[in-house]
């Protein structure tokens, strides 16, 4: 494998085998909360790429120069800069958007997209590598959002991007908009998602018991350890 | 099904199989589909149908497209889409009514592996759901062979939540009032459980503890003999206590479960009605029971003769 190959795959990873939302299972809050309208949806995706490739290179440079055990805080503090400026920005030049979004903008901080990425890659590559990371499981993100919020707002709603579509506004399912339509929704896709990977979308052993984030609760004893260790 | 079972005796000889039982709650759910249609129209009857035809047809697609057995024969798409139409008001939709109906097959049932699977009453589910998607839902039907001046639900005026007279007792026994397609008639309903416990398909622990229990609280908090007796024949309580609380693959299986299940689901549903911001509460209570359910039968399970606890 060839190094070109390699860097190519760091953006596609994202896309599908190692979607953020649908394989990884991360950033559950914004998924089910931005879903319930498409314009809602690609711009809190579009937010998090930006966080997210800003914090991942950040992250990367600094990565020797963080002390491992208060590596946590020192991501925390790079990620919430990041989203301030977005924020900021967003206010400033997009108001509608920004209330539209609201509490979630500035959530984005304790996304664990975002923070497991610092943690699972940038922490451990380099710059371009973790930018093109950060790329990849942006897009990942955006799609993943974007698919739902299709679904949603159609179904839910009869609108696409506000606009009323017609025939489908008189037959909509209102539950479709609200949390557990979000959860029908969001359980439907990671079905559809394993169901075309064969629900082999991520090796399990890219997630060792160091990485683990149940590793001080289980000490190498839960099912997961067990299976890995056979 | 027609595959020889080897095994070491001693054997149970059963005439029970799932087509029996379903069909004997079908037969028993009859007088109330009957006492609907003949209250509330010609309409109900296409609702019945809607509901029954979405049903199987919904099964028999989702097998077809995940390549299982067919299962359609075994007549509990039947039965879940007919309990679910005798839940639903007359006056919704019936693109609606097929939307639910399948949402209770798909969803509810085949998603979690068919019959015996589900986690959840798919009638109950079902219906939830469409009281959530469709604000017709929430307007009751009103009879169409009484010249009916009542305004909403007896169980919404006694709630206060809606002004008008009550209809009077017998009324409330025939099913001459407001509300779901089956859930009005006591009597059609009552003859249809006495049916299915003479013929040993539920067992009379759940259906008694829940009334008794609703009753029971109701007099008390409410204060009242008349108007507990309005909160046992109101709302979906017996069509609940009877149908959907002693469904076998969401109730406990054990007696003292059955118990516990029905007085639960009593408390339950008296605290929504009398507390809560909705008149009506049974199907939350059924619903958020059926998913205790496995907690349930945990701590209600036998110990074996002689067995040491584990």
């Amino acid at each position: 494998m060839n190094t070109k190959e390699n860097k190519l795959s760091f953006l596609t990873n994202g896309i599908i085998k190692e979607n953020p939302v649908f394989v990884l299972v991360l950033g559950t809050c914004p998924t089910l909360a931005v879903t319930t309208s498409v314009i809602g949806a690609f711009s809190m995706g579009i937010a998090a790429m930006v966080v997210l490739i800003c914090s991942n290179m950040v992250i990367s440079a600094l990565r020797n120069i963080i002390p491992d055990k208060v590596r946590i805080p020192c991501y925390i503090v790079v990620i919430a800069g990041f989203v301030t400026i977005v924020s900021m920005v967003m206010h400033a030049y997009l108001p509608e958007l920004y209330d539209m979004l609201g509490l979630y903008l500035a959530l984005i901080v304790v996304n664990c997209i975002i923070l497991g990425r610092a943690e699972m890659f940038a922490s451990k590559h380099s710059v371009i590598e973790s930018a093109l990371d950060g790329v990849g499981m942006g897009i990942g993100f955006t799609l993943a959002l974007l698919s739902m919020a299709l679904i949603r707002e159609v179904i839910g709603n009869g609108t696409f991007m506000g606009m009323a579509i017609p025939y489908f506004e008189n037959f909509t399912i209102n539950i479709f908009k609200m949390a557990p339509g979000g959860f029908m929704v969001f359980g439907f896709m990671i079905a559809i998602v394993n169901y075309f990977t064969k629900g082999r979308a991520i090796k399990k052993k890219d997630f060792g018991c160091e990485g683990c984030p149940n590793m001080s609760a289980c000490s190498g004893g839960c099912e997961g350890c067990k299976k890995e260790g056979e | 099904m027609g595959m020889l079972t080897v095994s070491a005796s001693p054997h149970i000889r059963a005439a029970q199989n799932t087509q029996g039982v379903m069909l004997d709650v079908i037969i028993a759910l009859l007088p109330a589909a009957i006492a609907g249609i003949i209250i509330f129209g010609i309409n109900a009857l296409f609702i019945i149908l809607t509901s029954i035809i979405s049903a199987v047809l919904s099964e028999f697609i989702f097998d077809k497209i995940v390549k299982k057995r067919n299962t359609i024969t075994d007549l509990s798409a039947v039965v879940t889409g007919l309990l679910l139409a005798l839940n639903l008001s007359t006056n919704i939709p019936l693109w609606q009514v097929a939307i639910g109906s399948c949402f209770a097959i798909v969803v509810v049932k085949c998603l979690f592996g068919g019959i015996g699977q589900n986690f959840a009453n798919p009638a109950i589910t079902a219906r939830v759901f469409m009281l959530i998607s469709f604000s017709d839902m929430a307007q009751s039907a009103f009879p169409t062979i009484v010249d009916s001046v009542a305004t909403a639900t007896p169980l919404a005026i006694a709630s206060g939540v809606s002004e008008g007279t009550l209809p009077s007792l017998l009324d409330m026994f025939l099913g001459l009032r407001g509300g779901c397609l089956g859930e009005t008639s006591a009597l059609a309903l009552i003859i249809g459980g006495a049916y299915l416990m003479i013929k040993r398909v539920i067992s009379w622990h759940t259906p008694v503890s829940f009334i008794l229990v609703s009753f029971i609280c109701s007099w008390i908090f409410l204060g009242d003999l008349n108007g507990a007796l309005y909160q046992v024949m109101g709302g979906g309580l017996l069509i609940g206590a009877i149908f959907m609380a002693t469904d076998y693959a969401t109730t406990p299986v054990t007696k003292k479960g059955k118990f516990v299940f029905g007085v639960c689901c009593g408390l339950i549903t008296t605290v929504i009605r009398i507390w809560g911001s909705s008149p009506e509460g049974v199907s939350y209570a059924i619903l958020l029971m059926n998913i205790l359910t496995p907690y349930v039968e945990k701590f209600t399970a036998k110990k074996p003769f002689g067995g040491v606890e584990a």
